[in-house]
């Protein structure tokens, strides 16, 4: 309906064709653009010589209701812009707003926000690698993904109760101590899962399919990275070390030693290596910080009422996608002024037009699938 | 310095809860610049009066800034930096709106803030120049970041920095979606995330539920919006 009204080549480089060139639409109803993204694609043949990406079909406005809700109700919208790992939206917002009040959430509070994050972060690169194999055509890894994916949700539910928008934390700490299995929980699943990584490698790394299919595509150089603002393993595949738990680090990653993998082509293959070290890593933070989980409280001295002084702040988190920031604006009341959210996925989705020109059709989605993006994130 | 001590520095010891940080907080109001500060100390005069502690009053609240970096902005490029602040320990530059472009490319390739993290707005209607167009800067070399503000009225066009950075491009388009920002020198500005056709701008303070384009979301899906 919508669709025939809308120009259909409103893009000053889909306008004019040439001869052997046509239009391509793609979405916002395909299952592998991983939600409501609309893909407008201009071939050559098989070739892809431009793209425009049309996005906003799931926009709700959320910065628009930020600013009607005070700090404390908003808090469980943010679990709904990346559904796939609500943990970490709301810790990079539970933070900020910490930030703004000038408060800091107990150690232990942070300690579990950590495990919790890192748990969330294994979950949303395995629901990544489930789905990014099922788009080039390897059905298999899906079912495992998800198989241990399920763990950490049922983790999750025991922690809080939901298990996907789970809004675990509260501004100033946690709202619920951990259940009394909870490290035993944590362990259970951590212990056993760098071998089940290697399975998934066994699936993947070697296989000529795959690495026919990821290798040498959608090649992203480190200056390109950064002039699109690249971030999380997008960046860090293209070879620039770089990751925020460990440049500003926030929550309890201080307290903890990991690796930052890194790749060197910038290609889909060495964000799959990426990724896959990193749910690695992650599995190493989880276990390192069961080990000593500090007593203490769990709930900072924030008030009932959270009325930040006037300010600003901006404050970012490595969520699984990249860079989650939250610029925040007070003036004073108990309601932010403005709250603006800097979402991974859209920012990497940018380079999606650059990633794709000269390659084929059929890596499309492949690129998409690399990118990891959530469109509830990038529509917001 | 200008970066964000707070992030860098260990916090291995363990704080002794905010209830030491709630004091500084009250104490703020008036340090900070900004005249509505009595908000924030009323719930708590007994904390403030509890333990004096100078050097904290600047962790909430704006203060003026004028270190190494400022003053290296500011003999280069003058009276176009209108004022600078520092706010949670986060510095902040307001500059001439006209030369943001060779501001951004100063910032870029001589103090080393070579990813623009984030470029968004803030609607203050009640100002003459009612938004503020803000840029997020990250430098990997210092591991600091640094935020550019400039001023706008709705008329006034803000010159775009997509030529300095390729992730500009859809943070401006959002911009110009959301505000009616209108940036000087984009290549494609129209509406990102909401449908072309669509009248208004919606994080401007002035927009709400009552005056959304209702008529667009009757035509194109058949049911009445709002209340």
């Amino acid at each position: 309906m919508a669709e025939q009204r809308i120009p259909f080549a409103t893009h000053a480089e889909t306008t004019v064709l040439g001869a052997d060139e046509i239009v391509l639409n793609m979405g916002p109803q395909h299952p592998s653009t991983h939600g409501v993204l609309r893909v407008k694609l201009r071939l050559d043949g098989e070739k892809v010589i431009g793209s425009e990406c049309v996005i906003g079909y799931l926009h709700r406005g959320v910065e628009k209701i930020a600013e009607h809700r005070t700090y404390t109700q908003f808090a469980p919208y943010v679990d709904r812009m990346d559904y796939v790992a609500a943990v970490s939206n709301g810790l990079g917002y539970c933070e900020a707003v910490e930030k703004l009040l000038g408060a800091e959430a107990p150690l232990r509070a942070r300690v579990i926000r950590t495990i919790l994050t890192e748990l969330q972060r294994i979950a949303s690169h395995l629901f990544w690698l489930g789905t990014h194999a099922l788009d080039i055509g390897a059905l298999t890894p899906l079912f495992y993904c998800l198989r241990e994916r399920e763990e950490i949700l049922k983790i999750f539910e025991k922690y809080c109760g939901a298990r996907l928008t789970t809004h675990a934390f509260r501004i100033g700490g946690l709202q619920y101590e951990a259940y009394d299995e909870f490290e035993k929980d944590v362990e259970r699943f951590c212990k056993p899962f760098d071998k089940r990584v290697d399975e998934y490698e066994s699936l993947l790394t070697s296989n000529r399919i795959w690495v026919g299919r990821t290798k040498g595509i959608g090649i992203l150089t480190a200056k390109e990275a950064i002039d699109y603002a690249a971030s999380g393993p997008v960046i860090r595949a293209s070879g620039v070390k770089w990751d925020i738990r460990k440049a500003m680090p926030y929550a309890a990653y201080d307290l903890y030693k990991f690796e930052i993998p890194t790749g060197k082509n910038g290609d889909t293959y060495d964000r799959y290596i990426v990724r896959m070290e990193e749910m690695r890593q992650s599995r190493l933070i989880c276990l390192q910080a069961i080990e000593n989980i500090p007593a203490g409280p769990i709930m900072g001295k924030v008030g009932k009422v959270l009325k930040p002084p006037p300010g600003e702040v901006y404050h970012s988190i490595e969520a699984p996608k990249g860079e989650l920031g939250y610029y925040i604006v007070s003036d004073g009341t108990t309601q932010p002024y403005r709250v603006r959210i800097r979402p991974p996925s859209l920012i990497n989705l940018e380079a999606f037009d650059k990633m794709i020109r000269g390659h084929l059709v059929a890596d499309v989605v492949a690129i998409i699938g690399t990118l990891d993006i959530v469109l509830g994130e990038v529509d917001r | 310095m200008a970066n964000d001590p707070e992030e860098k520095q260990p916090p291995a010891s363990p704080k002794e809860g905010p209830s030491a940080v709630k004091p500084p907080a009250a104490a703020s109001g008036p340090a900070s610049r900004a005249p509505a500060a009595p908000a924030a100390p009323a719930a708590k005069p007994l904390a403030a009066a509890a333990p004096p502690k100078p050097p904290a009053p600047s962790k909430e609240g704006p203060v003026p800034l004028d270190n190494d970096l400022v003053k290296r902005y500011k003999e280069r490029f003058g009276d176009a930096i209108r004022e600078a602040w520092i706010d949670r320990k986060q510095a902040i530059l307001v500059v001439a709106r006209e030369r943001l472009v060779e501001l951004a490319t100063y910032s870029r390739d001589d103090e080393k803030f070579d990813w623009l993290s984030d470029l968004t707005a803030v609607d203050w209607p009640k100002r003459e120049q009612r938004f503020d167009v803000v840029l997020n800067m990250y430098s990997f070399e210092k591991n600091e970041r640094l935020r550019l503000k400039v001023y706008a009225s709705a008329d006034q066009r803000v010159p775009s920095v997509q030529g300095v950075w390729a992730t500009a491009n859809w943070e401006e388009r959002e911009v110009y979606d959301m505000f009616g920002v209108v940036f000087e020198g984009h290549p494609d500005l129209k509406r990102i995330l909401l449908p072309d056709e669509w009248q208004g701008y919606p994080l401007r303070k002035d927009y709400d539920i009552l005056t959304q384009d209702t008529a667009w979301v009757r035509e194109n899906l058949g049911i009445e919006s709002g209340q």
